[in-house]
């Protein structure tokens, strides 16, 4: 389960009785799941369903009011868990700085803790933007990139940290089916490469079933469903079975 | 006031935010010389014309200088400048903060364990106690050439640049001008820290960005107003 210690670079994330209510309005209902070091973990569930919440407690943006999280059997309230794992989250918006280059973007965490001279941090950067098909962007501006260059940008932004556990908030919302491709086989290749533990929040189907080696169902705040994509297509619950076969028909 | 000692605590990282408070600094200088050239030529000139004819009619038009300079000094310019910057730089800090908070930038700065304080609240707020009390000096230095070219100019009046400074002299000395600026010392701390707080605590989309930016000005100058008669009153004993 220790992550820094084990054969997987990632680490392993359990989550126990997970409660938040915001104004008296519960959005987590006691969750429970665990994560294997090195899995990509895909939460589904429909809008509004506790997701984004759930990502913010994992990353430390927000306090539960009841539970814990574990990282690595450790709970993220004490000071030297968030310093001694590295954690990274891709945001749904990309969540890069406007007034910064993409270059800037992707080395801020180098420079601005000074981990690397200014040289090293240039070749880091140049280094993870080719890993995600953005070579040569370093100057560009925020604004100049489209929705999938600029979640690729936060992806590379994310890699700098050298992470053990990448969260992913609705990775491929927004963008066109080529582009979601194109995220959705970048998650599975830093598996692959680096043995990241991934947890993906998504209502994406196509993204979920086509990456995940495990899927949670939430649905307001409990979840539904815990299994491989096969268990969870075959699992009899009806709301289940209603937010995976969702389709528009046109009478 | 807890964002202030917040920031006051990270003050010997500040070396290290080195550039931006340079970037800040003269963002503030750039956005706000000419507007403070012409706000407080004017004022100075509008002090002038005010008390200018009252006072000759009196005989006592030795003292326009003195009136005109110590009143500039010590109150109009650090007071005027303070609502100028708090509307010019003070709303663009808010904005920018809040539309940071909005769209999740400082969330993203939070997952690299940076903190927003380090990398936003200190250099703004730095920068703007750099600027301001300079920008008062200059405020006051073109607001007594305002007030001497229409002393001058005003046939009303009829002062003469020589006669203005030699009684702007006699009336005003250095303490009084390092009161002016004490006290916009403190004002561009208040403009920093409550437009930095407006934009931090921004909730709520384009909208909620716009209510931060109000608050942030509207909060500052009438912290500002009431900062000032405390300040007044201390720095007269």
């Amino acid at each position: 389960m220790n992550g820094s210690s084990s054969n997987h670079h990632g680490v392993g994330v359990q989550v126990r009785g997970l409660r938040k209510a915001f104004d008296g309005q519960e959005v987590l209902r006691g969750l429970d799941f665990e994560v294997q070091a090195g899995e990509i973990f895909v939460i589904m569930g429909p809008s509004g369903s506790g997701k984004t919440v759930l990502l913010k407690h994992l990353i430390g943006l927000e306090e539960p009011d009841e539970g814990e999280i574990l990282i690595a059997g450790q709970s993220i309230q004490s000071p030297e868990v968030m310093s001694r794992y590295r954690m990274a989250m891709v945001f749904q918006s990309g969540a890069l700085l406007n007034s910064l280059t993409v270059g800037e973007n992707v080395g801020l965490y180098l420079s601005e803790h000074r981990l690397q001279p200014p040289a090293e941090i240039a070749r880091i950067v140049a280094e993870k933007l080719e890993v995600v098909g953005l070579k040569s962007t370093e100057e560009k501006m925020p604004s100049d990139l489209s929705g999938g260059m600029k979640k690729r940008v936060a992806i590379a932004r994310a890699l700098v940290i050298e992470p053990q556990l990448i969260l992913y908030d609705e990775p491929t919302s927004e963008l066109d089916p080529l582009s979601a491709v194109v995220i959705a086989e970048q998650i599975v290749d830093l598996k692959d490469r680096i043995g990241v533990t991934s947890l993906v929040v998504s209502h994406d189907r196509d993204l979920a079933f086509g990456v995940a080696d495990r899927i949670a169902v939430i649905n307001e705040g409990r979840i539904l469903t815990i299994g491989t994509p096969d268990e969870v297509k075959q699992h009899p619950d009806p709301l289940v079975q209603q937010f995976l076969h969702a389709d528009f028909k046109r009478h | 006031m807890l964002l202030f000692w917040r920031t006051l605590a990270a003050l010997p990282l500040v070396w290290r935010q080195r550039q931006k408070v340079f970037d800040q600094f003269f963002e503030i200088g750039n956005a706000s010389l000419l507007m403070v050239c012409i706000l407080s030529f004017f004022i100075g000139g509008v002090i002038a014309l005010q008390t200018g004819p009252l006072l000759v009619g009196r005989g006592l038009g030795s003292y326009v200088g003195g009136i005109v300079g110590y009143s500039i000094a010590k109150e109009l310019a650090p007071v005027m400048m303070a609502i100028l910057i708090a509307g010019r730089i003070g709303s663009a800090m808010a904005a920018e903060i809040g539309s940071m908070q909005v769209y999740q930038e400082i969330d993203a700065l939070r997952t690299m364990n940076i903190s927003p304080i380090h990398y936003l609240v200190l250099p703004r707020l730095v920068a703007i106690a750099a600027a301001l009390p300079l920008l008062v000096i200059f405020a006051i230095l073109v607001g007594w050439l305002g007030g001497a070219v229409v002393c001058a100019a005003n046939d009303r009046i009829a002062v003469s640049f020589e006669a203005f400074f030699s009684a702007l002299r006699d009336a005003v000395d250095l303490k009084d001008v390092a009161n002016g600026v004490f006290k916009s010392f403190v004002f561009a701390l208040t403009i920093g820290v409550v437009s930095c707080h407006q934009g931090l605590i921004t909730r709520g989309g384009p909208r909620g960005i716009g209510r931060s930016v109000t608050k942030a000005v509207v909060n500052s100058i009438v912290v500002i107003v009431i900062l000032d008669y405390l300040l007044t009153r201390i720095l007269l004993k």
